[in-house]
């Protein structure tokens, strides 16, 4: 079978991935968590646990504020000790509850056994109950409550679901592990989402650089006798596993701007979600841990670690021997679209999916020449935008031009500015004028639903 | 650990700097110069060192006394218009001309306008033809190759130059191209600009930065088909008065501006569609040039004209955005 | 030779006069009926288009001045009250003189007050950081130095002192166009009244967060002890959000406030001489002296007279109680007018 690719722009950062042979490790228990209350997109959890109570492993600590939100629940047992704001990693204060740990007591209900359920319930609004109550999110990046996902507006059909299993960005290996090392679970969990969404096709895309895994899964669904799913091997490219960019590799079709995957039919799910919608369909586990790969050319101990949520990076860093004297800048994700940590005693959320050391040589930027208009951004872009005139643009603050040349399509991706050979800082301007560009998009969306409204009446 | 730096993503950057890319168009020239030095002896070093020189000093002193900034001669853009322009005149060429020429390039065509990706036309060119315009002599009297190991000097006009002058003393093309073989063109055995000496050379280098992906072919392609049909589709009415395609694909200076002048990123349409057409044009008013214009060569002011035009090029011809029509 | 100067210059004269005449024509055909006041309105601006009044620039502010019935929303903060009485007198208005107004940097997190923690590596634009992350600094409130406001400011009024990584208002330029309040992402200028003689007192701290956190962060930082709000004897400051205010409206001007501040937060400009901490310190402490003195010889009254009750008939615990409780208050007012009466 040939490799399938996206159809616009892309680049080839080496992928680095030290850390694909070490095997996923359970970090011990830290003495303290700090779980946030805004680990999704959409509104907030609110907590339901007052300071003094007993929690145990997997009990709610929050619930939904909304329908984009999901439950929050503790991923230690121990005493709630305080609730309240907390610096996270960009050292912006968010609502956090923090638990002292006491024991590893976990609530009723869960099966805690690593047995392979493969019955898979039949009633599909209690699955998707199942996996609004195990907070299940978006683990690839954007931390998109699944139960959203999976609940498709009236009107539109999905005819394929996406296990996305490409992990592009360089270094991490987290999704790599998984897939090797509880694949099983992975293709029941894409099994429980086909049924969901109504007996669709199941397509697990698998970047080539993982021969392994690719094995690994195709022998696993044979040995499990799955039809409907299938393992497509996708060439290695940067950002191959974004969604919009994977809908378009897999199917061929193209995300409209502003539109859903489920508007081309599609639905995409990452691995370690995957197994999270095993976990809370099969086994009743809501999210209380995640992969988190540690890596980087500076960091001796390269690991995967299976941690708790709301476990302190720091206590994770020293556990692995601390941050070694040549790091320059650590990164909560990969080194593309991940973010630079400012503050190391922030805690880890659903989302984490790696840390990332990087020297000063890997990772100062050069100061910036002038744009030889080489169009190499333009080449790099895998939505086809212009950065070097959305960067003037950004820069002037004109919204209706940002708008006018698709500033809000930008998926931030970062190719512009890893290929800008006057190194540019096209991206952190770009941003900015996305930023504006939405404002004004939604701003007018407001104005005329008011002006609808106002004519009913 | 001292402290941690913090920035947006992307956290890392390729490899590709404006210097590195710069460089790899100087490695791409260098067979073409090692070809002219061999072919044109000492001389045509002599012209080389004075237009590179001339040049990076010129940028390196407008930077530092005019514009008061950091200079910006360490991105060897101002190298590579050094060493194109050298290619672009004779290697009888006295040095002053040469400075002169420097100062129109990299003073007048590039600097003005800011420096480095800031210019509208080709540096190199703009000071080639301020010479071709202002001294004409020094420009047009070519000198058989003497060479590093070669014979006597003999001047004599280059084969374009020899078929437009007999053309309109009367003479037939066939006539006249029958002192020159393909081989000859291709192996540069002829009188020219140091640059248009040796065909391979310069197919050498284009084909090297091709592959290190700092050029996309199509400019430089769509140039060659469009010359190759042009020239066939009049060769084919009245081969007695115009030259046949491979005749004028080997001669002049047109592959040493297809693959490097016409390629330069700053003076050149960003999308492929847009360096199509950007292709096409210059093919054919190069060929309209040669054929019907007053000059025995075209490339230059083809190139030139073409330039003008690249921020219309760039705003009609756009990539298509994802999920867009 | 006369015969060819004489064409030329028949020629030349002939042509100006010809196009003259085609401009004329075009200029009458395609002539915009307009109000003559815009026009001078216009003139009347400082025309520096700089965008302060809320209007593209000087002409469509003089469009704007000339439509609307009064001056009451048009006021051009530029050339303040006497371009303003220009414009009234063209137009026949009646316009309020407004008090003159100043940029205020509100953050004294210097380098040497506010240590950095981590490096700041990207585009070098204080809208770009701030999205990124609270700071460089231990402080997410504080001045982030990239500029933003120095390159807002078309009047040259701004500059980054490198000393301290802060901007600087040069009030003699500055117009109070509001264009480096807009450019903050952190919100930390602020447009003021220039006050008498410039003189001017403000909380040059937007810090929120409670003292030790913000105290910690910056040495400089308002820790929200609430002493000034307690010194100051106009009801000129809020305490809200662990931040002091100085309403400028309500200032007198003392300086009591800034001489007790403990973290140098509150600051002073213009005044003629500098600030004698030791004197107004002592000041205060002879006033707050009086006061507990007086509010002493009251309750003391109030429980000779409750005394004196007593013997008459209620039970006396209970009506000192209920006595003493509305009487401290009032001692206080009475402490705090008889101050205002001695300023």
């Amino acid at each position: 079978m040939s490799k399938r690719t996206f159809s616009i722009g892309g680049v080839h950062p080496h992928d680095n991935k030290m850390s694909r042979e070490c095997a996923l490790e359970q970090l011990p228990l830290a003495p303290t968590v700090y779980i946030s209350v805004a680990q999704h997109i959409g509104a907030p959890a609110v907590p339901v646990v007052a300071v003094g109570d007993k929690v145990k492993v997997g009990q709610v600590i929050a619930e939904p504020g909304g329908f984009v939100s999901t439950f929050i629940h503790s991923s230690v047992s121990g005493t709630v000790k305080s609730i309240g704001p907390r610096a996270d990693l960009a050292g912006k204060p968010s609502s956090h509850i923090e638990i002292a740990v006491e024991g590893d007591e976990w609530a009723e209900g869960i099966d805690t056994t690593d047995t392979l359920v493969t019955e898979i319930p039949s009633d599909n609004k209690a699955i998707i109950e199942k996996i609004r109550r195990g907070g299940v999110v978006g683990l690839g990046g954007a931390t998109v409550p699944t139960h959203v996902k999976l609940s498709p507006p009236p009107g539109s059909k999905c005819e394929r679901v996406i296990i996305n299993g490409c992990e592009c960005e360089p270094y991490l290996t987290s999704d790599y592990r998984t897939l090797l090392e509880k694949g099983d679970k992975v293709v029941v969990g894409a099994a429980i989402l086909r049924q969901v969404m109504g007996n669709v096709p199941c397509t697990i895309a698998i970047e080539e650089n993982k021969p392994e895994a690719i094995a690994h899964i195709r022998e696993v669904i044979a040995r499990l006798g799955y039809q409907g799913i299938d393992v497509m091997v996708m060439k290695m490219m940067y950002p191959q596993g974004g969604e919009k960019q994977l809908i378009d590799a897999v199917m061929h079709r193209q995300v409209g701007s502003g539109a859903l995957p489920i508007s081309v039919g599609a639905v995409v799910q990452n691995v370690c979600t995957t197994l999270a919608v095993y976990d809370a369909v099969q086994k009743n586990k809501p999210i209380v841990d995640n992969s988190v790969t540690v890596t980087g050319a500076c960091f001796p101990k390269q690991a995967n670690l299976m941690v708790r949520v709301g476990t302190p990076l720091k206590y994770i860093v020293d556990y692995l021997g601390g941050v070694p004297e040549s790091a320059a800048k650590v990164i909560s994700g990969g080194p593309m679209m991940g973010r630079a940590v400012a503050n190391l005693e922030a805690a880890t959320v659903k989302g984490t999916g790696g840390l990332l050391f990087l020297t000063e040589a890997e990772t100062r930027r050069q100061s910036a020449g002038n744009c030889i208009r080489c169009g190499k951004c333009a080449d790099a872009c895998p939505m086809g935008l212009e950065p070097f005139l959305l960067n003037k643009l950004s820069k002037a603050g004109d919204v209706e031009a940002l708008e006018a040349n698709a500033a809000h399509d930008c998926i931030e991706c970062g190719c512009c500015m890893y290929s800008c050979p006057a190194h540019i800082p096209l991206l952190d301007n770009i941003r900015m004028g996305k930023g504006a560009a939405l404002g004004a998009i939604r701003a007018r969306a407001a104005a005329a639903k008011a002006a609808a409204e106002a004519a009913k009446k | 650990m001292s402290k941690l730096i913090v920035s947006p993503s992307p956290h890392i950057h390729s490899k590709d700097s404006t210097r590195s890319l710069m460089l790899d168009v100087v490695i791409a020239l260098i067979p073409a110069v090692i070809c002219s030095v061999v072919f044109y002896g000492w001389q045509e070093l002599l012209v080389l060192g004075v237009s590179v020189a001339s040049c990076v000093l010129l940028e390196w002193a407008i930077t530092k006394y005019m514009l008061k900034k950091p200079s910006t001669i360490g991105d060897f853009s101002a190298v590579i218009t050094g060493i194109l322009l050298a290619l672009n005149v004779p290697y009888t060429t006295p040095w002053w001309v040469i400075v002169i020429g420097s100062i129109v390039a990299i003073g007048v065509a590039k600097m003005t306008f800011g420096g480095l990706g800031q210019n509208i036309w080709n540096p190199a060119l703009v000071g080639r033809v301020f010479l071709l315009v202002s001294f004409p002599t020094y420009m047009t009297t070519w000198s058989q190759p003497q060479g590093l190991f070669g014979v006597d000097a003999i001047s004599g006009p280059t084969p374009l130059g020899t078929v437009q002058e007999g053309l309109m003393q009367g003479a037939t093309v066939q006539e006249l191209t029958s002192a020159y073989n393909y081989k000859d063109l291709l192996f540069a055995n002829l009188g020219g600009s140091a640059g248009e000496v040796c065909a391979l050379a310069l197919l050498a280098g284009f084909v090297y930065l091709c592959c290190r992906k700092v050029i996309k072919p199509w400019i430089t392609l769509s140039i060659f088909a469009t010359v190759a049909l042009t020239s066939l589709i009049f060769w084919g009415i009245d081969p007695a008065r115009f030259t046949d395609p491979a005749f004028n694909l080997l001669t002049g200076g047109l592959i040493l501006g297809a693959c490097f002048m016409a390629t330069d990123y700053v003076t050149s349409p960003m999308s492929v569609w847009g360096g199509v057409v950007f292709g096409v044009g210059i093919g054919f008013l190069t060929m309209m040039i040669r054929y019907f214009g007053s000059y025995p060569e075209g490339v230059s002011f083809a190139i030139l004209i073409m330039n003008s035009v690249v921020p219309l090029l760039n705003m009609w011809f756009k990539q298509k955005k994802f999920g867009r029509k | 030779m006369v015969t060819i100067i004489i064409w030329t210059i028949a020629v030349v004269t002939i042509l100006g006069l010809v196009l003259a005449l085609v401009l004329y024509l075009v200029a009458q055909r395609f002539k915009v009926e307009e109000d003559p006041r815009i026009d001078e309105v216009e003139k009347a601006m400082p025309g520096a288009n700089c965008g302060g009044c809320g209007f593209a620039g000087c002409r469509a502010f003089a469009e704007a001045a000339v439509k609307a019935p009064n001056l009451d929303n048009n006021y051009c903060p530029v050339g303040g009250n006497d371009t303003m009485a220009k414009v009234a007198a063209i137009l026949g208005y009646e316009v309020q003189a407004k008090a003159p107004q100043v940029a205020v940097v509100r953050c004294n997190g210097t380098c040497a007050a506010r240590p950095t923690l981590n490096e700041y590596n990207g585009y070098p634009s204080c809208k770009v950081k701030a999205a990124l992350y609270s700071s460089d600094t231990g402080c997410a409130w504080g001045c982030l130095g990239c500029g933003d406001c120095v390159a807002a400011c078309q009047f040259g009024a701004l500059s980054m002192d490198s000393g301290t990584g802060l901007p600087v208002v040069d009030q003699e330029k500055c117009t109070a166009c509001g264009a480096c309040v807009k450019a903050c992402p952190k919100a930390i200028i602020e447009l003021r009244p220039k006050g008498p003689r410039g003189m001017r007192e403000f909380v040059s701290c937007v810090n929120k967060d409670k003292g030790p956190v913000a105290k910690k962060a910056c040495a400089n930082a308002c820790i929200g002890c609430g002493i000034c709000v307690k010194t100051c004897t106009h009801a000129a400051i809020v305490m809200e959000n662990n931040v002091a205010y100085i309403d400028p409206a309500k200032c007198k001007l003392c300086r009591e406030c800034e001489a007790m501040c403990p973290t140098g937060a509150i600051h002073g400009v213009n005044f003629p001489k500098p600030l004698d901490k030791d004197a107004i310190k002592e000041r205060i402490k002879v006033r707050q002296q009086k006061a507990k003195e007086a509010a002493t010889a009251q309750a003391a009254a109030v429980t000779a007279s409750a005394v004196a009750n007593k013997k008459a008939d209620a039970p006396a615990e209970a009506v000192t109680a209920a006595a003493a409780k509305p009487v401290m208050p009032g001692a206080e007012e009475a402490s705090e007018k008889k101050e205002v009466t001695n300023e």
